[in-house]
Parts: C-alpha cells; sequence; structure tokens
C-alpha cells in the first residue's frame, strides 16, 4: 500500500466525517430524550413496578461500559437475526445509554421540586398528565438543562467508541486516514481538535448556565 | 364519644349528602405510627370549623384527609356526598368542589399570579381563556391584590402570596375551604391581612375548615372548634363554652400554654 502523505485532503475528510459524529450524537441525543423522560417519570412513579424496572435499566447501563453495550447489541442483533448494521447497532445502544443516564438526571431534578408543589396542584384538582405538564416538568427542566447539556458532551466523545464495531464517525475516519498516511500524531491531532471545537462550547453554554441558575435560585 | 357515635347514627339516617364532611371512624398510620384514631367528625354546609392542638395533634393530616391528599386505612369520608372511600372519580370531584390553603402558601413560581389564579379553571374545569381571566381579576380584587396580577409570587411578600393562594382556591368555585395553619409562616404584621380575608369569606356563608393557633380568629369566626391531641379529637364545641369552660384537662393545659 501506497503511503501518502497528510495534506489538506486528508484533513478535510477527516473534519467532514465529523458529520456523522454530529448525526450519531444527534439521534442518540433525541431517542434518549424521549427514553430518558420515560425513565425519569418511570422512576418517580407512586406504583411500584415501572420503578422496580426503571431504577433495573439505569443500574444496568450505569454499571457497565458503553462500549459493553455497543457490542451486546451490535452481536445482539445479529444473534435475533437482524442483519450487522453499525449505524442501527450504534444509534440503539447510545440511545438506550443516553436513556439511562437522562432519566436519572431528570429524575432528581423532578424530585428537587418541593413536594408542596404537586400537593397544590393535586388540591387544585389538577390530575398526573396536567400536573406533569404545567407545574412539576416546566420547573424541574430549568434545573435540568446545565446537567443535560453536560451530558451532551459526554454523549458526543462517547460516539467515538462506535468507531469500534465499524461505524465511520470521526474517529473511525482519522483511523482510516492514519492507515494511509502513517502521520499518527497529525491525525489524532486533528480528530481530537475537531472534539474539542464540538464540545467546548457546550460546555462553556452548561457553565454559563449553571450560574444562570444558581444566581436565580439564591435570589 | 358516645355522642359522636350517635351523630354518625342520625347521619345515616338523613344521608350523608346533607353534611358538607362526614367522617366516620377515620384511623390512619404512618407506618407503626397512629396519626389519627378513630375521627368522627360532622360539617354542615356553611359551618365554620377551626381545629386546633399542639404540633403532632394530628390536625393537618385531618384536613388533609378531606381532599384526599392523605389516603386512610380505615373509616368512611363523604365530601358533599361523594364518598371518597369510593375512589376513582370520587376524588376528581371532591378535589374540584374543596379549596386548600396551605402553611408555606405553594404558589406556582414559574407562573405569574394571574396565570396561577386560571390553569385550573382551564385545565379542569375546561373554561375559555377570557372567561377564567376575568373570574381571577375578580377574586384577585376580593382579596385586595387586583394590582400583582403580572408579578411573579417571589416578587410579593409573605401577605401578599397567602392572598394569591386563597383567590387561587377560589377561582374553582370551591363549596368548602381548607386551611392548613395559613398564617403560620407569616411575619407577624402580615396575619392580619390574611385573617381578614379569611373572615370576608366566612361572612359570606363558605363553608370553613381551618388549622390554626389564631385564637381570636377562632372566637370570632367559628361555629365550633375541635382540639385534637395525639391524633383523637378530644373536645368540640362552640367557642363561648370551649373557651370559657373547657371540660378536657389537656384542653385546659393547651389554651393556659398558648394565652
Amino acid at each position: 500500500m501506497l503511503i501518502r502523505p497528510f495534506g489538506i485532503n486528508e484533513f478535510w475528510i477527516i473534519v467532514m466525517a465529523a458529520q456523522w459524529t454530529i448525526a450519531l450524537s444527534a439521534i442518540a441525543f433525541a431517542g434518549g430524550g424521549i427514553g430518558g423522560l420515560l425513565i425519569a417519570l418511570a422512576r418517580v412513579s407512586d406504583a411500584k413496578w415501572p420503578r422496580l424496572l426503571a431504577t433495573g435499566f439505569i443500574r444496568i447501563f450505569q454499571g457497565t461500559p458503553l462500549l459493553m453495550q455497543l457490542f451486546l447489541v451490535f452481536f445482539g442483533m445479529n444473534i435475533l437475526g437482524f442483519a450487522i448494521n453499525p449505524w442501527i447497532a450504534a444509534a440503539v445502544a447510545l440511545t438506550l445509554h443516553a436513556s439511562a443516564f437522562l432519566g436519572e438526571i431528570w429524575r432528581g431534578c423532578i424530585e428537587a421540586i418541593p413536594p408542596g408543589q404537586r400537593e397544590a396542584a393535586t388540591a387544585l384538582g389538577l390530575r398526573y398528565f396536567n400536573r406533569m405538564r404545567y407545574i412539576i416538568l416546566p420547573q424541574a427542566s430549568r434545573i435540568a438543562i446545565a446537567p443535560t447539556v453536560g451530558f451532551l458532551v459526554q454523549l458526543i466523545k462517547g460516539t467515538s467508541l462506535a468507531a469500534i464495531i465499524g461505524f465511520t464517525e470521526l474517529t473511525r475516519q482519522g483511523q482510516i486516514i492514519n492507515n494511509a498516511t502513517f502521520s499518527p500524531f497529525m491525525v489524532f491531532g486533528t480528530v481530537a481538535a475537531v472534539y474539542f471545537i464540538l464540545c467546548w462550547p457546550l460546555s462553556l453554554l452548561a457553565r454559563r448556565m449553571e450560574v444562570k441558575f444558581s444566581r436565580s435560585t439564591t435570589r | 364519644m358516645t355522642e359522636a357515635k350517635a351523630n354518625a347514627t342520625a347521619a345515616a339516617v338523613r344521608g350523608t349528602s346533607d353534611l358538607a364532611v362526614h367522617m366516620e371512624g377515620v384511623n390512619k398510620w404512618y407506618g407503626a405510627y397512629h396519626a389519627l384514631k378513630e375521627v368522627n367528625l360532622e360539617v354542615n354546609r356553611g359551618e365554620r370549623i377551626v381545629i386546633c392542638g399542639p404540633s403532632g395533634s394530628g390536625k393537618s393530616t385531618l384536613i388533609r384527609c378531606i381532599n384526599q391528599l392523605e389516603v386512610i386505612q380505615q373509616g368512611r369520608i363523604v365530601v358533599d356526598g361523594h364518598d371518597l372511600t369510593a375512589g376513582g372519580k370520587n376524588v376528581d370531584l371532591v378535589r374540584q368542589e374543596t379549596g386548600m390553603v396551605f402553611q408555606s402558601f405553594n404558589l406556582f413560581p414559574h407562573m405569574t399570579v394571574l396565570e396561577n389564579c386560571t390553569l385550573a379553571p382551564m385545565k379542569v374545569r375546561g373554561i375559555s381563556k377570557a372567561e377564567a381571566e376575568a373570574t381571577a381579576r375578580r377574586f384577585l380584587e376580593r382579596v385586595r391584590i387586583p394590582e400583582q396580577a403580572e408579578k411573579y409570587p417571589a416578587q410579593l411578600s409573605g401577605g401578599q402570596q397567602q392572598r394569591v393562594a386563597i383567590a387561587r382556591a377560589l377561582c374553582m368555585n370551591p363549596k368548602i375551604m381548607l386551611f392548613d395553619e395559613p398564617t403560620s409562616a407569616l411575619d407577624p404584621e402580615m396575619v392580619k391581612e390574611v385573617l381578614d380575608t379569611m373572615i370576608d369569606l366566612a361572612k359570606e356563608g363558605m363553608t370553613m375548615l381551618c388549622v390554626t393557633h389564631e385564637m381570636g380568629f377562632a372566637r370570632q369566626v367559628a361555629d365550633r372548634v375541635i382540639f385534637m391531641d395525639r391524633g383523637e379529637i378530644l373536645e368540640m364545641g362552640p367557642p363561648d363554652t370551649f373557651f370559657e369552660n373547657p371540660k378536657n384537662e389537656r384542653l385546659k393545659n393547651f389554651l393556659g400554654q398558648i394565652a
């Protein structure tokens, strides 16, 4: 195989691969948003079974490495008779992963709302759906923004593990280019820089919102 | 106790639906702790009841059972003809017909005063926004804070917040109002404005159950005063006899301490 130098072309190939990292992150975040809300609601439910199931789900995903979760979904799909598809496997595994973590973060935010809020809403005749929709979740979401953005940063970095099951995103593209150029420092330096450019503004945003929130609550 | 039992049987004969609240043999436990012991109570429509007693006596628990913020383990509670023990739809109906005011106000901090007052009428009763706002402004006028409608709860004083809470409850057009120590969290200079609002409400004939330590209020508006201790109703009677001629030793003690 011919070794070619690391030039502007190779640089752009790596930068463009960021779109797949962004796409995978977006899918996992959107799916995890829906899953996480369901998990969080099950976790604070008055009924025993939803609470136990949600707790079990969270414990499993918090107690195992993301890489194992990717492997299990990837190979599990094969065993269940689906064709091996890194895209679907990565999207499913990261969605489940994000559901568990967002579910746990949001549970904490829901439980941080004083019980008097729920009691006042109940006493006014509001039933479960309206209580959540108009009273509890709007207040919980204000506390949730900062840690949620913080988790999104973790999730973006976590998508790099999908390279191992053959999903061609930023990290995998870097590996491919490195195999052709043998300039690991340039290649992975570029890859790292792209991750940093994606994540740093989000980290700043999360910190700013945290400051803003703590100011608005100490007033 | 026997008198209460006799009352209960009388109620069974003439039908519990004539009463605002009917409690019969109510028992409640928190784990091993016996919070309400064999409570029997009947409240007529338009009657004003004040409940007092030392802290931990079960008085808050008692009124929180009336709109089922607390679930009882034994006995029967019928509110405005709806049997709570039957559960389901009746619980919703009872909550729609009872307004509650809490010690810590519990206004919704992310909503303006006006939104606090219009949410339940719109979402529970299905009233239009325009109508709900008109009603809300009328009640805010009645509790004498119409100019605060667009503000958020955090911008108001404690007394103002509690008056908003009263207006919010009234917007549901309740038949019964429950007050759970409505002035206990207020600075002394704000107690009067809230009590005055409650006195106005009493004058209009609202059925009221108030847990409070304001004995002046009890003398002025109560038809009956109830003394509770350790989960039991120990004495019940019109304010004159209750304060001037108490029979129960623990009540005498209690009155001596707060006087």
